[in-house]
């Protein structure tokens, strides 16, 4: 594990419309080139955390350092020139008038010169295939090529870490398989840091740790594995079991011998495959 | 009541330098009482076909029928109130049909603009907030102060207070937590088997349009690709891929089975109680059936 990049001492947040906190005392760490998901149910404080992260809001208690700086209002423009984030609506994040202006937008005001933002931008726009779309109005897109689009936008930006809320909630199933491809590439080459908030369990199950958050709190942090052993017990947080583990339960349930509740359709086939193909 | 597009094409920005070819050539029935799910790539036309069904957006060419009513291209359309009566949407993006200072008040608005008594609404609003799995005292907050996924629930809750004939439903579990998902996806389908409302479904998930549907059509390039039952649709699985989708899990994971173990089970099996039978037969049996 590398060293924590991102830490979180006993941080709450309470809306100044509500009643209850929307995060109670969350300490956590995230370390340097990790890909980390977060997990839980509506409203349980996912996207609360991620606008934390990112200096939107500021902590009502407690306090956030991203690479060493704390975050306060004198220090969230140089933290946000190492997190990028993508939000739940990429409508609410489109400022430019054209898809490539959009894209631009983030490294005009990161000083980035002309000659290399173009590059830059048509570079961001290709990975996700958007590159053909460049003069259209971000707002006049479908809604997965919105996604899209958002997703170029920090792409184009190279921060060290990239925050996703929900970023690919609604691609087609390939195209949300190329996204995070894309990304996890990133992640490993370049050793980018990767928060990415979702409620694809297939997703989670790829990430290298996975935090569980409930009603504002963290119930619980661990490898995908240890998660998904929580079985019935997720399904009681909002969540779900994986398809490979409930395929292997039911399985189980009909007598077919099994050594263990597999996270990947792979490794059960090859299970099945080994300790049954010769009865 | 049926639904029908007869031909559809549609310009986003008609006669201008903007305009785009969004959809062309659409023919699709929706029979009352049908469970539709409309499947496709990003950017085939799903959501701009979508609103037609209660004429938000008017053919550029063909035409659509709703119940008797006919819209065609090219002519002005007036008291579009019933249809939008009947035919309730549930928008990709759920800040887009919120907008009234408190969640009661935004899902009152629908069923009180068609004529119910305010009392009634109300009560409606009640029962549809708990059938979304919100609690009550959600009613009384502004619909801006909440979570993607609790803003999604509210935009169901105002469809579902409307009563509609035929509910329109475009990726209404994005932003659902799993349980939720199963949950609201398992309550539209009492309605439309205890109620027979028609219900025309656009998703990403294979899974969904597999256990929901009766019928399927797969859009591609602005234009209906191919058109079938989840059986069959989901049993030729090249010509998924070709279009850039893919097969629900469980097929995916049977055809893997099918590979290792260098046999074919019969037939695709939809659910994962299905192929756990299959599966548990064939080891049993070590004969392929
Ligand atoms: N802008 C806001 N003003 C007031 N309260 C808010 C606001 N945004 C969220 N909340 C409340 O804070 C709590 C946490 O919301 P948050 O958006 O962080 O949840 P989430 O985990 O991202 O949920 P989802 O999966 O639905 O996106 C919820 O109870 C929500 O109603
Ligand atoms: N308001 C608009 N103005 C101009 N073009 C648009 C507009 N909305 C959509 N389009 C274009 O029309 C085509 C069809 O878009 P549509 O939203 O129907 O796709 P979709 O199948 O719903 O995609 P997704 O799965 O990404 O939501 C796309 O190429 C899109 O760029
Ligand atoms: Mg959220
Ligand atoms: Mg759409």
């Amino acid at each position: 594990m590398g060293k924590p990049l991102v830490v979180l001492d006993n941080v709450s947040y309470q809306y100044d419309s509500q009643e209850d906190f929307a995060l109670k005392n969350v300490s956590m760490k995230v370390y340097e080139g990790e890909w980390l998901a977060i997990v839980g149910h509506n409203g349980s404080g996912k996207s609360t955390l991620a606008k934390l992260l990112n200096g939107l809001q500021f902590p009502t208690e407690g306090s956030i350092s991203i690479n060493g700086i704390t975050l306060s209002e004198d220090t969230v423009w140089d933290v946000r020139r190492q997190v990028g984030m993508v939000f739940q609506n990429p409508d609410n994040q489109f400022v430019g008038t054209t898809v490539q202006d959009d894209v631009a937008f983030g490294l005009e005001n990161n000083g980035v010169p002309a000659k290399v933002m173009g590059e830059r931008v048509v570079d961001a726009l290709s990975r996700v295939n958007m590159e053909s779309f460049l003069d259209q109005e971000p707002h006049h897109l479908s809604g997965g090529q919105k996604q899209r689009v958002a997703i170029a936008g920090v792409l184009a930006l190279r921060p060290s870490i990239i925050i996703l809320d929900e970023a690919t909630s609604m691609l087609d199933p390939r195209g949300r398989e190329e996204v995070i491809e894309t990304i996890m590439k990133l992640q490993q080459e370049e050793s980018i840091t990767v928060i990415s908030i979702t409620h694809d369990l297939e997703e989670a199950a790829r990430a290298n740790r996975i935090l569980v958050l409930n009603k504002g709190e963290i119930y619980r942090e661990g490898t995908p594995e240890e998660i998904f052993q929580m079985d019935e017990e997720l399904v009681r947080l909002g969540l779900d079991i994986p398809f490979p583990v409930k395929m292997s339960k039911q399985l189980s349930e009909k007598g077919v011998v099994l050594s263990k509740y597999y996270l990947t359709e792979e490794e059960l086939v090859a299970e099945l495959w080994t300790s049954h193909s010769k009865m | 009541m049926d639904i029908s597009l007869k031909n559809v094409e549609y310009r986003y920005q008609n006669n201008t330098p903007f305009e785009r070819l969004a959809i062309s050539d659409v023919s699709i029935n929706i029979e009352s009482g049908q469970y539709l799910a409309i499947i496709g790539h990003t950017g085939s036309g799903k959501s701009t076909v979508l609103q037609h069904l209660n004429a938000l957006l008017k053919p550029t060419k063909g035409t659509v029928w709703i119940g008797n009513r006919e819209i065609r291209a090219g002519r002005k359309e007036k008291n579009l109130k019933e249809v939008r009566q009947k035919v309730g949407i549930v928008f990709q993006f759920p800040e887009h049909q919120l907008f009234e200072e408190t969640v009661e008040k935004d899902i009152c608005f629908g069923p009180q603009n068609f004529g119910v008594s305010e009392e009634e609404a109300k009560r409606r609003a009640k029962e549809a907030i708990k059938q979304v799995g919100l609690h009550e005292e959600i009613l009384s907050k502004s619909p801006f102060d909440l979570s993607g996924g609790q803003m999604r629930r509210v935009a169901i809750a105002g469809v579902l207070a409307m009563e509609p004939e035929c509910i329109v439903l475009d990726e209404p579990t994005a932003g659902l937590d799993p349980r939720g998902r199963k949950e609201i996806m398992d309550l539209f389908y009492r309605l439309h088997r205890e109620n027979h409302v028609a219900t025309v479904l656009v998703t990403h998930s294979m899974e969904d349009a597999a256990r929901y549907a009766d019928e399927i059509v797969i859009m591609h390039k602005g234009r209906v690709q191919k058109k079938g039952t989840p059986y069959e649709i989901f049993s030729v699985p090249e010509d998924l891929l070709e279009l850039g989708l893919d097969v629900p899990e469980v097929v995916r994971f049977q055809l893997k089975l099918e590979k290792a173990f260098n046999v074919k089970f019969g037939k695709i099996c939809l659910t994962a109680e299905e192929l756990t039978d299959a599966v548990a037969d064939y080891l049993r049996g070590g004969t392929p059936k």
